[in-house]
């Protein structure tokens, strides 16, 4: 770099400073807003950054404690919050163990064994990849509404077939594994062959623990995909005590009944785990990012 | 010994696996779809073969995995392309067997004694008890009446004196919210009659509506016409043209994309909402670049510090799920109770109609979407700027270039080749970005113009999900048909976007 630094440069560090301070305020003002909102009194009063009073009715709501209101009357939870939030993370984490195993197997075998169809395979699963499930809903609609017919356990308004259908989309991860899989040497399980291992044992007792890292990474990937999916879930589930949050979340806010207050309580609730889990895995995220999964 | 015991349990886990699922296709062959019963038998069988076969030992790995994508993934888009050549939709929801058997389970009360009636608890269920008038009682199996469907049941002939039933009686007002489910019961009594409910207190005695002729046409036996299935238009028709509901699912070639592409009242509110998709997501990356790259810039430069700290502020929004950030945008832009409009009233006086105006609405949208995006692009830029060399940026700073000129004829030249097809693939992302859409504004304010169900913020997909779920035609085909043509321009996009990033990579070679 430029070894003689004059004097605009240093202006141009402070000024880079400011608007980055001020971009950064402007971006987490919304965060800044809802906290507020949370902790000031009532569902629809347009209140001030600190609210002058602070109430938790709102934090009561959200965790399922019913309070007395001003007028002497019990006001009590009017949606499950803490219900929804674990059928979330009940149907997230299902369907990232069962994606994880499916996807774990198959990258064994596309990374290490050669077979007909391999190279097919695996470019028809980042095909398959590209087109999102938001165009099918009416197909996997009416798919599970015949499964449903069979085997009600995994019909529509039911968690067993949301788990099912997050279940099938793991070309991603299949894809990130096997990446990872073929950076780890193959001799190490040629050795364990040598000794007499048959390939199961090889990859459930050699290759699987050295790749812990990688399968935890792809756990919270799809943990997280499993949380924040919305158009799935809005299609199959239907009963409110069946909803997942990013479904019911939705109904703190109809026009009908407007439940400003006790939304921003919710969404705090449930938005901070899964925004630490987030930026905890980010570190590793990134460079799956940049391989080709979007967001925004 | 390990050894020896996964011997026995292998193959009996595989044979006890085997016939349960061969139990199952049984079941679903009874249930009368023989097609579906096919495709689980061949998968059954593929399963077998995989798994007991030592040539597709490497398969094993592989066949629950790539099962579930096919039939979760591969599956419903191949069936998308197949519902959206069908008339499939609330009307027209049934198979051709099932309709003719719904006519031909239809009743009409006949003159004839009727029978009192009354409820009777059961525990968590309910028993209907019927009363002949010359004395004989007749009472069901308990019932659970949770919803109102069709169902037929048998009454078994009871001594009059049966005293747990006469004890649990329901009244009235219990009663009443068992109406509908007990609408559509059907009870058939020891002597073949059947009764179903003509008053609160009454069973009155029913036929079968419709005979069945040889030449698969109904006669309606109370007047006499007769009803043939009209396999054009998927009704069951009268002579005189009548379609009687329910319908049922035929193909009916291109009709829907017909509609689309000709009907005025499809094709007007198509293409307003096809361009207003194409500059949503346009400008949506048009944006999100823009701010991505000045702040990459910004954190790759070496003089400024807490670039830590800077960095993860700035990718906050994009670690927030987006369900909650775009709700939460929903209240502050909330037209009479939301925060941005006090602020905008205390400031300037002014309250603008976030969700009313359209373009304002549309505003909003790119706005919330710019706030979700940019940490993304910003991730990304910073990436390919650090894979810049820095003597270039050494080379211009001895020629005396400002900041400025190293940005537009160092920087953006250089990323701008690697970034193409990821900027493609975010158009193709927001050119479906259902959830902001469908959290946000719901594709509202709705034209006022066109009698489909349509937004001036709608995108294609939210367009679609409208017409399948939320119209109260349910037009599961037309839904499909459309979401046929989005696939295609995802396709065409995913073409381009390949052929770049294969251009990329030669180059880099």
């Amino acid at each position: 770099m430029a070894v003689v630094l004059d004097k605009s440069h240093r202006w141009r560090v402070i000024a880079a400073h400011v608007f980055l301070l001020a971009f950064i305020a402007a971006i987490i003002f919304p965060f800044l807003m809802i906290i507020s909102i949370s902790l000031r009194p009532g569902n629809y009063a347009v209140g001030e950054l600190i609210p002058s009073e602070i109430s938790l009715e709102h934090w009561k709501l959200a965790l399922g404690i019913s309070y007395q209101g001003l007028d002497g009357q019990l006001v009590e939870p009017q949606f499950p919050v803490l219900l929804w939030l674990w059928n979330s993370i009940k149907i997230a984490a299902m369907s990232a163990a069962i994606g994880l195993l499916l996807s774990t197997t198959c990258a064994y075998a596309f990374a290490r064994m050669q077979f007909k169809g391999k190279r097919m395979m695996m470019n028809s699963l980042l095909l398959m990849q590209m087109f999102p499930s938001v165009l099918a809903l009416v197909a996997i609609y009416a798919i599970f509404d015949r499964i449903g017919s069979h085997v009600p356990a995994l019909g529509i308004d039911t968690h067993g077939g949301l788990v099912l259908a997050y279940t099938g989309g793991i070309a991603l991860h299949i894809w990130t594994i096997k990446g990872y899989f073929d950076t780890i040497p193959v001799e190490i399980e040629e050795a364990a062959k040598v000794d007499g291992a048959t390939p199961f044992q090889a990859f459930r007792y050699v290759l699987l623990p050295m790749a812990l890292p990688i399968l935890m990474v792809v756990f919270l990937l799809a943990f997280i995909q499993g949380i924040i999916e919305y158009p799935i879930a809005s299609v199959l589930l239907h009963e409110k005590d069946n909803l997942t949050l990013a479904v019911g979340a939705k109904q703190f806010l109809y026009p009908q009944h407007y439940r400003w207050g006790d939304f921003a309580a919710a969404a705090i609730l449930s938005g901070l785990p899964i925004t630490a889990v987030f930026l905890l895995a980010q570190k590793w995220m990134i460079s799956g990012l940049t391989a080709g999964g979007v967001k925004g | 010994m390990r050894r020896n015991l996964g011997r026995v349990w292998q193959p009996l886990l595989a044979v006890i696996s085997a016939l349960f699922g061969l139990y199952m296709v049984m079941k679903i062959y009874v249930a009368g779809q023989p097609s579906l019963a096919l495709g689980c038998m061949a998968v059954l069988g593929i399963g077998i073969y995989v798994y007991t076969s030592g040539r597709a030992y490497a398969y094993r790995y592989l066949f629950p995995g790539m099962l579930a994508a096919a039939v979760f993934v591969l599956l419903p888009l191949i069936y998308t392309f197949a519902i959206g050549f069908t008339n499939y939709s609330s009307k027209n929801l049934l198979s051709y067997e099932r309709a003719r058997q719904y006519f031909l389970e239809e009743t009409y009360q006949v003159e004839g004694d009727s029978y009192a009636f009354s409820l009777h608890d059961d525990g968590n269920a309910y028993r209907i008890r019927l009363e002949r008038p010359d004395g004989k009682v007749f009472a069901t199996a308990p019932l659970a009446l949770k919803k109102p469907e069709p169902l037929t049941v048998e009454a078994k002939e009871l001594a009059k004196t049966d005293a747990a039933l006469s004890a649990t009686e329901l009244q009235t007002p219990q009663l009443v919210p068992l109406l509908p489910a007990l609408k559509k019961v059907t009870v058939t009594l020891p002597d073949t009659q059947q009764a179903t409910l003509s008053g609160l207190r009454e069973f009155a005695p029913v036929r079968l509506l419709y005979k069945a002729n040889a030449d698969g046409s109904l006669t309606n036996q109370q007047d006499g016409t007769v009803i043939r299935a009209d396999q054009q238009t998927g009704f069951f028709t009268k002579a005189n043209g009548e379609a009687l509901q329910p319908g049922f699912k035929v193909g009916v070639g291109f009709d829907n994309y017909k509609r689309i592409f000709t009907e005025p009242t499809f094709r007007e509110p198509f293409i307003r909402i096809f361009i207003w998709t194409v500059a949503f997501a346009g400008l949506t990356v048009v944006f999100t670049f823009a701010v991505g790259v000045v702040l990459a810039v910004l954190l790759n430069w070496e003089a400024l510090r807490f670039r830590a700290f800077y960095r993860v502020m700035l990718f906050l929004p994009y670690a927030v799920p987006g369900f909650i950030s775009i709700l939460v945008f929903k209240g502050l832009f909330s037209e009479n109770s939301g925060e941005i409009n006090a602020m905008l009233k205390a400031l300037f006086g002014i309250s603008p109609h976030w969700f009313s105006d359209p373009w304002l609405a549309r505003s909003m949208l790119l706005i919330v979407n710019t706030w979700l995006g940019y940490p993304y692009m910003m991730v990304l830029c910073m990436g390919l700027i650090k894979a810049i060399p820095s003597d270039l940026y050494e080379a211009s700073a001895i020629a005396g270039a400002g900041p400025l000129t190293n940005f537009f004829k160092i920087t953006l030249p250089l990323i701008a080749k690697p970034i193409t097809p990821l900027l493609i693939s975010a158009f193709a992302f927001n050119f479906n970005n259902f959830v902001l859409i469908a959290l946000l504004t719901g594709g509202r304010p709705d034209f006022i113009d066109t009698t489909v169900p349509a937004g001036e913020t709608d995108l294609l997909v939210s367009y679609t999900y409208r017409i399948a779920f939320e119209d109260s035609g349910q037009q599961f085909g037309l839904a499909a048909a459309i979401s046929t043509v989005i696939f295609i321009m995802v396709a065409i996009l995913s073409i381009v976007n390949l052929r770049l990033t294969k251009v990329n990579q030669q180059e880099a070679r």
